[in-house]
């Protein structure tokens, strides 16, 4: 019964799999339904035999005498041979598709994308763009992208801090992104749509927020609504440039900058500009150099309440130009 | 009683001894106990103290899968964080691993194998101790160090950094210290058992005459023994890299974190067949027994738990698909994962046709060894879809992972577990456990587990990543039925607890031999005596010769 339920939901439309929208995606749903149906086969098998043995052999007045039967050499030899060559075929089918990740064809996209605790940034070396993440007020940190259709696009990956994964479900891809080294995969998109991206590999407090959505566009919408505008764009000039900059060093996966000063995992940075604050060296009073300390030097002087908090130090990942910005987003913060 | 007790077989019927005080009141006092070197009272402290982790380990489950009923987290991410490391580093190191090999391997191998106790009875006493030792240290490191990094302690995030940048190792130093005693404990029972099997067996007691719960613990024993090494190796790397500051698994200082996930892998899946192995071991029992037939292909079973010790050492690389492990190194990997389904698949088909033309008794020990062969096949072949390599690429660290692992490690041995203590229940403790309760429990926790896991298959095939505090709502169908699929196994294992527990204090007594079973554990009173048998038995059959077995049948046939 079991078995049959297992059947007739499998077959039904997205019952295992979300939708299938790049072309490895295909063959992994292809090798994966081989062997679904090959694992129900053997399941229904083994079952009935068990079931109808275990009612049929049951011990009863009529039934007091068991068989002498401890082996057959032929039947033995049958069911160890022919999972053996299934599982060799599985074996070279599953390799096959996998190497196809990481062959980059000439015209692939190339994207560049770093993971940190705990958000993901997206730039395109070569378009001079750079996708940030945006927090919401759940503390979800979701970075939007965007690739064109039916063009292959690599995945270049790397870590600012713990090891992270890149996880596409509708592309069927992941990898983890590992501190130190270049990791990737290059995938192409054959389906149009919006699709989410996830952090697989556990990195801590806030792994569950780490998330991106990928958008797939047409030829057209790729031309017009991407290429065509300044999305991704990091603009000194621009309006959002501080906001961004706070979101892309993941300042925001910690410290609030809405009224309130709700605590996510730092202290929360509204209206702190000016004020006097306890700290483990004594009361601060927030100004340009105190919050520069903090950037560079974050233990110097941590305020009451958040020791042990460990936030990394940023001292040669932000530049002069980048840590007055920094400095200026959160004077504004009143 | 028209059949034969084994004690009249083996005796001539002439060896009738008057009752014997047994073992549990041979001595009396709790100092008795603590300094006991027999096995049988030391695989009862071990019985306690693993079912004691996982009676914790369980409900600190049963917490986050109502926190996880909701897409939001009520506990907040840092405290469910905290509750999954501890969840699986109990489960994992001082569960399921001493689990059934310390505790009834301890109390059954020496009984099977007609000798007094173990080769070592004073170490087996020491391995206890050293097991208490090193689940203090485990949940010390864990708790006090706030380690929130899953039971498999990835660096660089276990690597907890200090605000200067620089790497505070002191909580995965310790913790690996932790499962490093917990591993010598094993050795320590695994030494015992590797000289207890080669020199203390009864006369008559050949290799091919030992029962296959005796080879799967042997088997175990070997890979405890060469396995757990490779984690001092490893707490020994990391003292160096951080005394010297020499780069090792640390990136901060050009080390590979990739590394650790080798050297933490090496040990650790091995470690994954210590704990399957002998759950396989007791399935070979309790399937012959209960339905009074000649196990079918002993030595196709037997063999296959020693080729399943042996390629276990080479296929840890599986838990690295996506990590950044060459292209090579997956293929290899892939395809040595391959060579282990096979063992594995021979084992299941071999219980299935022991099954047929048998005289089947439907008690509490059968029907949990029916439930292993329904969520145990699952397990395997859901691992089948993790081996592929593409297809891994997309359920690697996912839900799919979880339901996989939680199908092979609690459907495979921890429903034999369940099995083996129904079976054994009355030797050990010389009491009878009510069938009908028993079979209520069964009920409870075959229906409980399978809507726990069941709906993670789909809930990781859809996309939902593992070691989430909050999900996308979409996923919130699966993960409720899933914490009520948890409850209900939460509810069947409480209440097994208490009915066994009641058939301590009021079962009836339990006679020797039950179940008509010929292994040599069933030929002593129940519970056995301290020395365990009045006389060294002589063995001239095999443990699966039962007086119910057709032997005209045979003649005719040939």
């Amino acid at each position: 019964m079991t078995g049959l339920f297992f059947l007739a939901d499998a077959s039904g439309k997205g019952f295992w799999m979300p939708p299938a929208a790049s072309e490895y995606a295909e063959h992994v749903d292809a090798l994966f339904m081989f062997i679904l149906v090959l694992s129900v086969l053997f399941f229904v098998l083994l079952m009935g035999l068990t079931g109808y043995f275990a009612v049929k052999y049951k011990a009863s007045p009529t039934n007091t005498r068991s068989s002498p039967v401890s082996h057959n050499f032929k039947l033995e030899f049958l069911w160890s041979a022919i999972p053996t060559v299934l599982l060799v075929v599985i074996f070279a089918w599953g390799f096959r598709d996998f190497t196809s990740l990481s062959a980059t064809p000439a015209d692939a996209l190339e994207l560049r994308v770093v993971g940190q605790k705990w958000n993901w940034t997206v730039s395109y070396p070569k378009l001079d763009r750079e996708c940030t993440s945006n927090s919401s007020a759940k503390g979800e940190n979701v970075v939007d992208f965007y690739v064109p259709v039916d063009r292959p696009f690599t995945v270049q990956l790397s870590s600012q801090d713990v090891l992270h994964s890149f996880w596409i479900p509708a592309f069927r891809v992941k990898r983890d992104a590992v501190p130190n080294r270049y990791t990737g995969y290059t995938v192409t998109p054959t389906r149009p749509g919006i699709y989410p991206v996830f952090c697989a590999e556990y990195c801590g407090d806030s792994h569950s927020q780490m998330r991106g959505t990928v958008h797939v566009l047409t030829k057209e919408e790729w031309e017009k609504d991407f290429l065509g505008t300044d999305k991704c764009k990091l603009d000194p000039k621009a309006p959002d440039y501080k906001p961004k900059l706070f979101a892309k060093y993941g300042c925001n996966t910690c410290h609030s900058v809405a009224a309130g000063r709700a605590v996510i995992v730092g202290p929360g940075l509204h209206g702190i500009y000016g004020k006097e604050e306890p700290t483990s060296a004594g009361s601060v009073k927030v100004d340009d150099d105190y919050i520069r300390e903090s950037i560079e030097y974050p233990s110097k002087k941590i305020v009451t309440g958040f020791e042990g908090k460990n936030m990394p130090s940023f001292k040669g990942r932000v530049t002069e130009q980048e840590l007055a910005a920094l400095i200026d987003y959160i004077k504004s913060l009143q | 009683m028209t059949t034969t007790t084994l004690e009249e077989q083996i005796h001539g019927g002439h060896g009738a001894h008057p009752e014997e005080v047994d073992y549990l009141r041979a001595k009396r006092g709790i100092w008795s106990w603590m300094t006991t070197v027999d096995h049988k009272r030391i695989g009862v402290m071990y019985m306690v103290g693993t079912l004691l982790g996982f009676l914790v380990a369980g409900v600190l489950a049963l917490i986050f899968r109502a926190d996880l009923m909701t897409p939001d987290s009520e506990l907040g991410r840092e405290l469910y964080n905290k509750l999954f490391t501890l969840h699986g580093a109990i489960m994992v190191f001082i569960f399921i691993i001493p689990a059934i090999p310390a505790a009834l391997g301890n109390f059954f191998l020496p009984l099977m194998l007609g000798t007094k106790d173990v080769a070592f009875p004073r170490l087996n006493l020491m391995s206890f101790y050293v097991w208490v030792l090193g689940l203090i240290v485990l949940l010390a490191a864990i708790i006090a160090g706030n380690l929130d990094t899953g039971w498999t302690f990835y660096t660089p995030y276990s690597i907890k950094s200090n605000a200067d940048g620089s790497g505070n190792i002191a909580p995965l130093v310790l913790a690996t210290t932790g499962a490093f005693i917990l591993g010598f404990s094993s050795i320590l029972t695994g030494v015992n058992f590797i000289v207890t099997v080669h020199k203390m067996r009864a006369p008559g007691m050949t290799w091919n005459r030992m029962p296959l719960f005796v080879w799967a613990s042997y088997a175990t024993a070997v890979i405890q023994v060469l396995a757990t090494p490779v984690l001092a190796i490893t707490l020994l790397l990391l003292m160096l890299e951080n005394v010297f500051q020499i780069g090792i698994f640390n990136p901060a200082w050009g080390g590979d974190p990739v590394l650790f996930q080798h050297f933490f892998w090496f040990y650790s899946h091995p470690a994954v067949y210590i704990m399957i192995l002998p759950a396989f071991g007791i399935i070979s029992e309790t399937i012959s027994v209960h339905s009074k037939k000649h196990i079918f292909g002993y030595k196709a079973i037997a063999l296959s738990s020693v080729a399943i010790a042996i390629i276990s050492f080479l296929v840890w690389g599986h838990h690295m698909f996506v990590s950044g492990q060459s292209e090579f190194a997956a293929a290899l990997f892939s395809f040595l994962t391959f060579a282990v389904a096979v063992p594995t698949a021979i084992k299941v088909f071999s219980w299935v046709a022991t099954l047929y033309k048998g005289v089947i008794t439907w008690n509490a020990s059968m029907l949990y060894t029916l439930t292993f062969l329904f969520t145990f096949t699952i397990g395997g072949l859901t691992g089948i879809f993790l081996g592929a390599l593409s297809v891994d690429i997309h359920f690697h660290d996912s839900y799919f992972v979880v339901a996989h692992f939680h199908y092979v490690m609690m459907g495979g041995t921890v429903i034999a577990l369940l099995a083996g203590i129904h079976h054994w229940f009355p030797k050990m403790f010389g009491k009878m456990y009510n069938e009908g309760h028993a079979r209520i429990g069964v009920i409870l926790v075959f229906i409980g587990f399978n809507m726990t896991f069941f709906t993670q298959f789909m809930l990781g095939s859809q996309g939902m990543p593992r070691r989430y505090a909050e999900y996308d709502p979409v996923f919130q169908p699966y993960h409720v039925i899933s914490s009520i699929g948890s409850f209900i196994l939460g509810a069947g294992l409480l209440w097994t607890l208490v009915y066994l527990v009641m058939a301590l204090k009021n079962g009836k007594k339990a006679p020797a031999n039950p179940w008509g079973a010929a292994s040599l554990e069933w030929a002593t009173q129940s519970p056995p005596i301290e020395h365990n048998f009045h006389e060294t038995p002589h063995v001239d059959t095999d443990p699966y010769n039962y007086p119910e077995i057709d032997r005209t049948a045979a003649k005719a046939h040939h």
